[in-house]
């Protein structure tokens, strides 16, 4: 049989979105972005918006995230995406706007954006890849490393008596007003990357209610930055991160249901 | 004929804003500019035009917001006194480096630092030469008067357009605080969506079908692309020195002396050259309208006629360099002014160019 009989409509299983451009993706094998990025692709074609959606990049291993999604993109300087969102949400409120941001962005240059925009009650859709480390410059210390943990920066792990604590920014961001949503997924397993997506399925849904910022913090791994192999790192974030980092609905609304 | 209102300078800019039919205002207060805010939050814009209002949480966070409004090809602009706008500067680079319009206004008070609330003339080299990283340049323009203040936000968002690059209004404190009678155009409607659109090709609104995708973006990994993105940065900065230069010329024709000053200092030499005039001295003022691109042709053949320049600012020195760079040494250029908020005289200006050119 040659291969063409086997390559046909009727045999596909699996295929790339059609909102995936065709550029490789630049990430390291056995990282979580491209999951990320596809199941976010996913609730875009599914809900039928990928011409209404803006989205804005981050600085760090995301940064050239608009290299791969075809939708209309902007890239954000370091730490201000919530901050450019709020303008394209305020000027074309019909449109969907997203951020996709890393935990640097998000949670140390970008905290003032992220924590004003959250409690302005912006009407777009944060999602926050939470992988305790600086990726893209080369492993350092990020404001959401774990206690002991190694990183180019704390080569003996972080010592909070000099470097201080992780910030539990999603907790912090769940107590403001104007967050409407905010729940804590990852893309490791199968079963994860199903909730991932319902996850993110829902942030674009509630978007549509404007009643402030629908958040999905994705825990995931990072096998070059931790110098593991992406079994390994997968295994250590499930022994790790996530207990100092629990998965699951962190403010879900009462009343609305989708 | 436009409406004839006494308004403060900051609040011509509001004004004008929303008439220039601006979609955009985001801002962060800071003295002495605060009343561009607090006017556009009392009249309500966003009630008549449907221009957005927002004041940010920071100077870093409303730049940002001038970002993400101009990639989606709106009008739109900030607006801080010297310290906010240093804090602004890397929003500029990106505005630069991503080919996006806006308006940025600055009121300049006297620094460095948080330096005095009293006005300065001392972030000439910031608005001119950078300010922000890399290579790129605005288009600055330098109000006089309370008019010009209302005048070039309107030429301002359309030079931004033209050329798809930030421009800066560099006034200063005196000019945002004084009331003047102020002649307003006549409003503009902002643009609809799909003139947005059609004006704006590049904008990201949300890709349709029919088109590629629109990406805004500064970054340039390949060295070699970087390279070819900057000339073609500077071949927008060569035309803006072919084809927007703005000056005045007053009373140059048979000067022998020049003052050369923009912004307030204009104004105070325009007195200067008065009080020279009476006592026989031929002393001429050459304003430059726009910093960037300086009109240093015309200086230059002006230059020809003059015994000597008096560059006449409220810094220690800084537009002396590009009057210098213009007249190529054909002529004698000192410097004269007054600085960290304090405002020189017309009367100390005139003893200035005396004691200058003239032997005391």
């Amino acid at each position: 049989m040659d291969i063409k009989d086997i390559i046909k409509p009727e045999n596909i299983v699996y295929q790339k979105t059609k909102l995936f451009t065709e550029k490789p993706l630049s990430y390291c094998p056995g990282c979580g972005h491209g999951t990320a990025h596809r199941m976010l692709l996913e609730v875009l074609e599914e809900m039928n918006i990928q011409d209404k959606t803006v989205g804005i990049a981050p600085v760090g291993c995301s940064v050239l995230a608009y290299e791969f999604l075809d939708i209309d993109m902007q890239q954000a300087a370091h730490g201000r995406a919530p901050a450019v969102a709020t303008a394209v949400k305020r000027l074309m409120p019909d449109k969907f706007v997203f951020t996709y941001q890393g935990d640097g962005d998000l949670a140390a240059i970008g905290t003032a954006e992220t924590i004003h925009a959250c409690n302005r009650g912006e009407n777009f859709t944060m999602i926050f890849i939470n992988n305790g480390i600086y990726g893209m410059t080369g492993g350092q210390m990020a404001p959401t490393t774990l206690p002991g943990m190694r990183a180019s920066t704390c080569p003996f792990g972080r010592d909070t008596e000099i470097m201080g604590n992780p910030l539990k920014i999603t907790e912090l961001l769940a107590q403001l007003p104007g967050v409407y949503y905010v729940t804590r997924q990852a893309v490791h397993t199968p079963n994860a990357v199903r909730k991932t997506k319902k996850a993110l399925r829902n942030a674009f849904e509630y978007q549509k209610l404007k009643k402030g910022i629908s958040f999905v913090e994705i825990v995931s791994n990072c096998n070059s930055g931790w110098k593991m192999t992406p079994n390994q790192s997968n295994k250590w974030m499930e022994d790790n991160m996530f207990p100092f980092y629990p998965l699951g609905d962190i403010k879900v609304p009462q009343l609305e249901k989708v | 004929m436009g409406e004839l209102k006494l308004m403060k300078g900051n609040e011509a800019v509001a004004e004008a804003a929303i008439r220039a039919g601006a979609d955009g205002y985001f801002g962060y207060p800071i003295t002495p500019q605060s009343e561009i805010m607090e006017y556009l939050m009392t009249e309500k814009p966003y009630e008549t035009t449907g221009m957005v209002v927002l004041q940010a949480e920071s100077e870093v966070a409303a730049i940002n917001m001038v970002y993400g409004g101009a990639s989606c090809g709106r009008m739109v602009m900030t607006s801080s006194s010297s310290p906010g706008i240093s804090l602004k500067m890397e929003g500029i680079s990106y505005l630069a480096g991503s080919e996006l319009p806006a308006v940025i206004v600055n009121v300049v008070r006297g620094g460095p630092g948080l330096g005095t609330i009293q006005p300065s003339q001392s972030d000439y080299f910031q608005a001119t030469k950078g300010g922000g990283h890399g290579d790129y340049r605005m288009y600055v323009l330098a109000p006089a008067s309370v008019q010009e203040m209302s005048d070039f936000v309107k030429i301002g968002f359309e030079m931004a357009f033209k050329y798809r690059n930030p421009v800066m209004i560099l006034s200063d404190g005196a000019i945002g605080q004084m009331m003047e009678k102020v002649v307003l155009f006549d409003p503009i409607p902002r643009r609809t969506p799909e003139e947005i659109e059609k004006q704006c090709p590049w904008a990201t609104v949300g890709k349709p079908e029919s088109r590629k995708r629109n990406i805004i973006t500064s970054l340039l990994l390949d060295s070699h692309e970087q390279e070819q993105h900057v000339f073609k940065l500077r071949d927008k900065y060569e035309r803006m020195q072919k084809e927007d230069v703005k000056f005045e010329k007053i009373q140059c024709d048979d000067a022998e002396y020049l003052f050369v000053a923009y912004g307030s200092s204009a104004r105070i030499c325009q007195k200067a050259v008065d009080i020279a005039r009476a006592q026989g001295i031929k002393v001429g003022l050459f304003r430059p309208i726009t910093l960037f691109p300086f009109p240093s042709v015309e200086l230059k053949k002006l230059s020809s006629q003059i015994k000597g320049i008096l560059s006449v600012e409220m810094s220690l020195g800084q537009m002396i360099e590009d009057i210098k760079l213009a007249v190529e040494c054909r002529v004698p250029v000192n410097h004269f002014g007054r600085t960290g908020g304090v405002i020189h005289s017309p009367g100390e200006v005139f003893e200035a160019l005396k004691s200058t050119y003239l032997g005391g």
